[in-house]
């Protein structure tokens, strides 16, 4: 019981601990992508909240997943999922602050394929369904992610 | 439908380096998106069931080969029309294809002179160039994916056919094909302009004794996803009328693709041919089964 409380306690601080990265530029251009107009797409990905476990599950299944996992390892995830929110609340129209780098600049030692992107894709249809965010909605948020596709994948 | 569905499949080596493991891979197989290979049009081509649209068919992006073979049965109130094919997609950009159509005249043969369950038949081979655009990520830019191709038809009732004023037993068909998936609207539109001399799809052979010159036609498809592995829509291809005896008409469909997995889909769809051959009112159902790597 102790132990649990003790582990509850310390274990934010102990993930929460992002690596160093080069500097850069912070704006909210560097998201790649405008952001919508109106609440209707925050309100469809169940606000701020639904916005996270989105992208913890999408975290967590590219980690798991045996076709991509690879390019995952031994990358800061803390600082992933925090600028993955970031930029998924941004473009959602939920009014946060981009501070990640831009895209070309973050993938471009990472020598993705298209097939790296659609599995990526394929990911974040498994995590916005168990969300349960409409067909609808997810294809707008694709509409905007998509064209990344030239920023993100080098070969 | 864009779907090719399908197609992805396992993924071959890993990683050397941590810090670049994708370096290490190069040819894959599959990878992807559901339908974004579209299904197989009745010649063969990757397309709606009508349209041949400007994807690629199989399931491979540029760093692949991917492949598909479909069966196809259209069953008209007088007339049974099957199609067999395969299309092969090399690195997303070019798409060859043969297939082969039987057209069964039934009973209707009879009445036509030709004998009860008289056949004809065709090869159609052909070959697809995606040009520029990208049907499925350039999301945010208007222009669609094009594609150029030909389709060589080679009917196999040259007797017949020359009996009914057609002037020619094999043809080639050129068309240029714009296809857009309009992820924002979840639609998927095609356009597609051919220029033919064929009769009746090219079964009735080419040219004929009202005309026998290349006419421009026009063939498309509207769809809309209604989840991820499912698009319903329609489709509409004119034709031209060049034989004496029988005038041909548009053609026109309402279908579903589905996609049961990567590797598997199903068209089912409402057809409107028209007259066929003095036959009238051509209308049945299409069902096409279709598996891609
Ligand atoms: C629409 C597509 C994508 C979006 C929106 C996206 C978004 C992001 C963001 C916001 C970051 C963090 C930038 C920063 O640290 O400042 C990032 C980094 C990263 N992304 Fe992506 N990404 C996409 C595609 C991909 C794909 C296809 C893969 C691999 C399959 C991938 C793997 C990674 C990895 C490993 C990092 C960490 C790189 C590092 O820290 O040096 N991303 N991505």
């Amino acid at each position: 019981m102790i132990s649990l409380f003790l582990a509850a306690l310390l274990a934010p601080q102990a993930t929460l601990q992002e690596d160093p990265v080069e500097p850069y530029v912070q704006r909210d251009a560097n998201a790649g992508a405008k952001p919508f107009a109106g609440h209707a797409m925050l309100d469809a990905f169940h606000g701020r909240a639904g916005i996270d476990r989105v992208v913890d599950d999408l975290v967590a299944r590219n980690v798991a997943d045996p076709r991509i996992s690879d390019i995952f390892k031994a990358q800061d995830l803390v600082r992933l999922r925090r600028t993955l929110k970031e930029q998924f609340c941004y473009i959602l129209g939920g009014g946060c602050a981009y501070t990640g780098r831009d895209m070309a600049s973050s993938h471009k030692d990472l020598g993705l394929q298209v097939a790296d992107f659609n599995a990526l894709v394929d990911n974040l249809q498994k995590a916005m369904n168990a969300e349960k965010v409409s067909y609808w909605a997810q294809n707008r948020l694709l509409a905007k992610l998509a064209p990344m596709k030239r920023t993100t994948v080098v070969r | 439908m864009p779907s090719s569905l399908l197609l992805r499949c396992a993924l071959a080596l890993l990683s050397l380096a941590a810090s670049s493991p994708a370096l290490a891979r190069d040819m894959r197989a599959g990878g992807k998106m559901l339908l974004t290979g579209g299904v197989s049009s009745v010649e063969g081509a990757a397309g709606g069931g009508l349209a041949t649209w400007s994807l690629i068919a199989g399931n491979e992006t540029k760093d692949g080969i991917g492949a598909k073979a479909h069966v196809t049965y259209l069953a008209l109130p007088d007339f049974d029309l099957t199609t067999g094919g395969v299309a092969i997609g090399i690195k997303d950009r070019v798409e060859l294809s043969y297939a082969r159509q039987r057209f069964d005249t039934r009973a209707a043969g009879a009445a036509l002179g030709l004998g009860r369950g008289f056949t004809f038949a065709q090869d159609i081979y052909g070959l697809k160039l995606r040009v520029i655009g990208d049907a499925v990520y350039d999301q945010d830019k208007l222009l669609p994916q094009i594609s150029i191709g030909v389709q060589h038809k080679r009917a196999n009732r040259g007797a017949v056919i020359r009996a009914i004023g057609g002037r020619h037993t094999a043809g080639t068909d050129f068309y240029v094909a714009a296809t857009k998936v309009l992820l924002s609207r979840s639609l998927v539109l095609d356009a597609t302009l051919r220029v033919t001399k064929a009769n009746q799809l090219g079964l009735l052979g080419f040219g004929g004794d009202r005309r026998d010159a290349y006419r421009p036609q026009f063939e498309g498809s509207a769809g809309v996803l209604l989840a991820r592995n499912l698009l319903v829509g329609a489709e509409f291809r004119t034709r031209p009328s060049n034989l004496g005896f029988a005038r041909e008409q548009h053609g026109a469909d309402l279908f579903a693709a589905w996609s049961l997995s990567k590797n598997v889909a199903v068209t089912a769809a409402y057809a409107d041919l028209g007259d066929i051959a003095t036959v009238q009112d051509q209308r049945g159902l299409f069902l096409s089964l279709q598996g891609s790597l």
